[in-house]
């Protein structure tokens, strides 16, 4: 007995194909997903989309190294993306300066490069401002975070010469050595750009993940006073994973100040912060893919749907809430589940609750859009009436309440039902 | 003389309202430990239900329902949204609330559209008091005067002097020893948020037409209440009174000062047409409560009379 409990340790690390599947491979897909992307003969709005999109991932990313990996809630992510967006964009001007003027330093750097001066900018306003804030976690670092993010976007108003005032400050990417024979001026020159530092801050990320420092912040996160009694420092731990978190969104902040080639103070302020809050929550916190998802999503949503729906903030409010409440794992735990679902061998019945759950979240779907859509069109007040699939849908009919009432009671019925099965099935 | 006894009397106002609004936040942030992102958000209904209700009846019925109708929506939104999610935990719930202030802020703006709407004084109250150096004081103002510190007494009376009161006070340290005891915890948690959300649409009854009533308002008074409650501390109403107090003070004496950083860092050599220099003090009002909020958090992070640490 006692000779079979004793524990081979080579047998617990992954294997080289694991190794291979689980960290290579992803990557492998991503990288080549980015180089196929403009094959497909992008239009200029899918590239400007694709662009938002690359910035976001980084933000997310760098926002889920706190958040998801080290259990910090931050209401202020937006001021080191914004500062090293900041520190970007006078870095352009410095290379537009040098390149006509006298040259030195400034002159031979290639605008490619200036994410590293986003990370450089980004990581020295987490060191200065992580000093103070990361003694504690939880509620305390939540209010300190809200508190500093206000004070550093009323600054951002308030000191024109950094940033601009409300205007902001622009500057000219088409400037410096050209690298890898890209000008920087049309926009899919910028999309290699972007994918490229996306894939390099994505990686960073992830390898950050792997190291001992990324390690004893997932520690930190879900027991901070052993990780005290191993020997560590929980406060020392958060700097410097803070650092290194405000590094990353400023190498996201520098990628859009090359994109937009403008930085105003609205950047640094609550709304950004809410935005990469709900990209990192909606995708998942939990999972490393999760906030890519909810990038994509986001963003998508974001320039998409606005132009269908001007309600798609309160569909975005919906939608999180629904992700709180319902499915704390985010979109990257919905997958996840109906892919360990699918492998499983009880498959028919995962695919029925499925069944069931989808078609209440169809159902109930469809009657609050009808609700919202109808709503915003009797706020409006021009008369306008929701007409979809060529049904009218006035504010006064009893069709229209049908439509909105029926699926909302029926959906709700049937996952109601559906869970008070699953959790007989469980007892 | 004049600035100083206006800004006083209006310092003194706006203080008490923002103690309306926080005091509800304190009794539940230290009951359940819930940062409730959403209690501005209840302030502003409050707002826009009593303009509806005080456009087809009148103001005094609205000061009346209004709450009540607040306090309801809470008692809801605890009932059937915080509770599911308590179990999440705490980070989960207080997403749970910010998702709550931005959906609640988008159902405003369709409801009752995206500009002010006009809440108006009522007709009885909007008359000039009294007159102090030759400028006139509205009466609406004293008025709010009156209805906060009602609101601030029968507090302390229902916490300090009621049965209701002392099983709020005893949850508020000991919850599970309240629970052991037979009171049913959730159901009192239930309470409490509804009533603190009732508390923070008076003040919005009150401050609706007193400030503007509009779609913002939610988002512009939201991390003030945060700064008064933690500033106050934890389960401390006679903190959150106070920091309100401080808050209103400040704030509104900052933008009477008429002066910049020149005028009082001169003798460093700071000039008055340098960026710095040129900075007014009243520019600065807006900062002073997160200036506050940080640097309790950082020097006292159990705020000013708070009983525990956040």
């Amino acid at each position: 007995m006692s000779g079979q409990t004793v524990q081979n340790f080579e047998n617990l690390a992954p294997s080289s194909s694991q190794k291979f599947t689980q960290r290579v491979l992803p990557f492998g897909i991503m990288a080549l997903v980015l180089v196929l992307l403009p094959m497909m003969g992008p239009s200029r709005t899918m590239y400007s989309l694709m662009n938002a999109m690359g910035i976001n991932i980084v933000f997310a990313l760098s926002y889920n190294m706190l958040l998801g990996r080290g259990g910090l809630l931050s209401f202020g992510h937006a001021v080191y993306f914004g500062l090293g967006g900041y520190a970007a964009v006078h870095a352009m001007g410095w290379i537009e300066d040098a390149s006509y003027g006298d040259g030195g330093f400034w002159a031979g750097y290639p605008v490619f490069f200036l994410p590293v001066i986003g990370f450089a900018g980004g990581a020295l306003a987490g060191a200065i401002i992580g000093w103070p804030s990361c003694r504690r976690a939880g509620t305390p670092f939540a209010m300190i975070s809200l508190g500093v993010a206000e004070l550093i976007a009323a600054a951002g108003f308030m000191f024109g010469s950094i940033f601009g005032g409300e205007e902001g400050i622009s500057g000219d990417r088409m400037n410096g050595p050209e690298l890898f024979g890209l000008s920087l001026g049309p926009i899919d020159e910028v999309y290699w750009f972007i994918a490229f530092w996306t894939f390099v801050g994505a990686v960073g990320t992830y390898a950050f993940t792997r190291t001992p420092l990324g390690k004893m912040s997932e520690a930190t996160r879900d027991n901070p006073e052993r990780v005290e009694f191993v020997g560590y420092d929980p406060q020392r731990v958060r700097y410097l994973v803070f650092i290194f978190s405000g590094g990353f969104a400023g190498l996201a902040g520098g990628m859009a100040a090359v994109n937009y080639e403008i930085f105003t103070p609205e950047a640094l302020s609550l709304a950004p912060s809410g935005m990469v809050l709900l990209m990192a929550y909606i995708g998942g916190i939990r999972y490393f893919a999760g906030p890519i998802i909810g990038a994509i999503v986001l963003t998508y949503m974001q320039s998409m749907m606005s132009d269908y729906s001007e309600a798609w903030l309160l569909y975005l409010g919906i939608l999180f809430m629904a992700v709180v409440m319902f499915a704390p794992g985010g979109l990257a735990g919905i997958f996840a589940g109906l892919f360990n679902g699918m492998r499983s061998d009880d498959r028919g019945e995962h695919f029925g609750k499925w069944a069931i759950y989808g078609a209440g979240c169809v159902l109930m779907f469809i009657g609050v859009v009808v609700l919202v859509e109808v709503a915003i069109r009797w706020s409006n007040g021009y008369g306008e009436v929701f007409e979809p699939f060529g049904m009218h849908l006035p504010t006064a009919s009893v069709l229209t309440w049908a439509v909105i009432l029926i699926p909302i009671l029926g959906g709700a019925g049937i996952l109601r039902f559906a869970i008070n099965r699953n959790k007989e099935g469980h007892a | 003389m004049e600035t100083i006894v206006f800004s006083l009397l209006n310092g003194v106002i706006y203080g008490l309202l923002l103690f309306m609004l926080s005091s509800g936040l304190t009794l539940i942030f230290s009951m359940m430990g819930v940062l409730n992102f959403a209690h501005a958000s209840f302030y502003m209904l409050g707002a826009y239900f009593a303009y509806t209700i005080s456009e087809v009846s009148s103001f005094w019925l609205a000061l009346v329902f209004a709450p009540i109708l607040v306090g309801l929506v809470g008692a809801a939104v605890e009932r059937w949204g915080l509770r599911t999610v308590h179990v999440n935990g705490h980070v989960a719930e207080l997403l749970f609330t910010f998702g709550l202030a931005y959906l609640i802020d988008e159902v405003v703006k369709i409801i009752w559209g995206r500009n002010a709407v006009d809440y108006r004084v009522p007709e009885l109250l909007d008359f000039p008091l009294f007159e102090l150096f030759g400028a006139q004081y509205p009466a609406y103002r004293i008025f709010t005067l009156f209805v906060a510190l009602a609101m601030l007494v029968g507090l302390w009376y229902i916490l300090n002097r009621t049965r209701a009161g002392l099983i709020i006070q005893a949850a508020l340290s000991h919850p599970h020893m309240v629970g052991h005891l037979g009171h049913n915890v959730p159901r009192i948690f239930m309470t409490v948020f509804g009533v603190g959300c009732a508390l923070a649409g008076l003040a919005g009854v009150i401050g609706g037409n007193y400030l503007v009533t509009d779609p913002a308002m939610a988002v512009q008074m939201g991390p003030i209440v945060f700064v008064v409650v933690v500033v106050g501390g934890l389960g401390s109403l006679m903190g959150a009174f106070l920091a309100a107090m401080l808050l209103g003070l400040l704030q509104t004496f900052a933008v009477a000062i008429d002066a910049n950083f020149a005028d009082i860092f001169g003798w460093l050599g700071l000039s008055a047409t340098s960026e710095l220099g040129s900075i007014s003090i009243a520019s600065l009002a807006p900062m002073i409560p997160f200036l506050m909020l940080v640097l309790i958090l950082m020097v006292r992070p159990r705020g000013l009379l708070g009983d525990r640490e956040l």
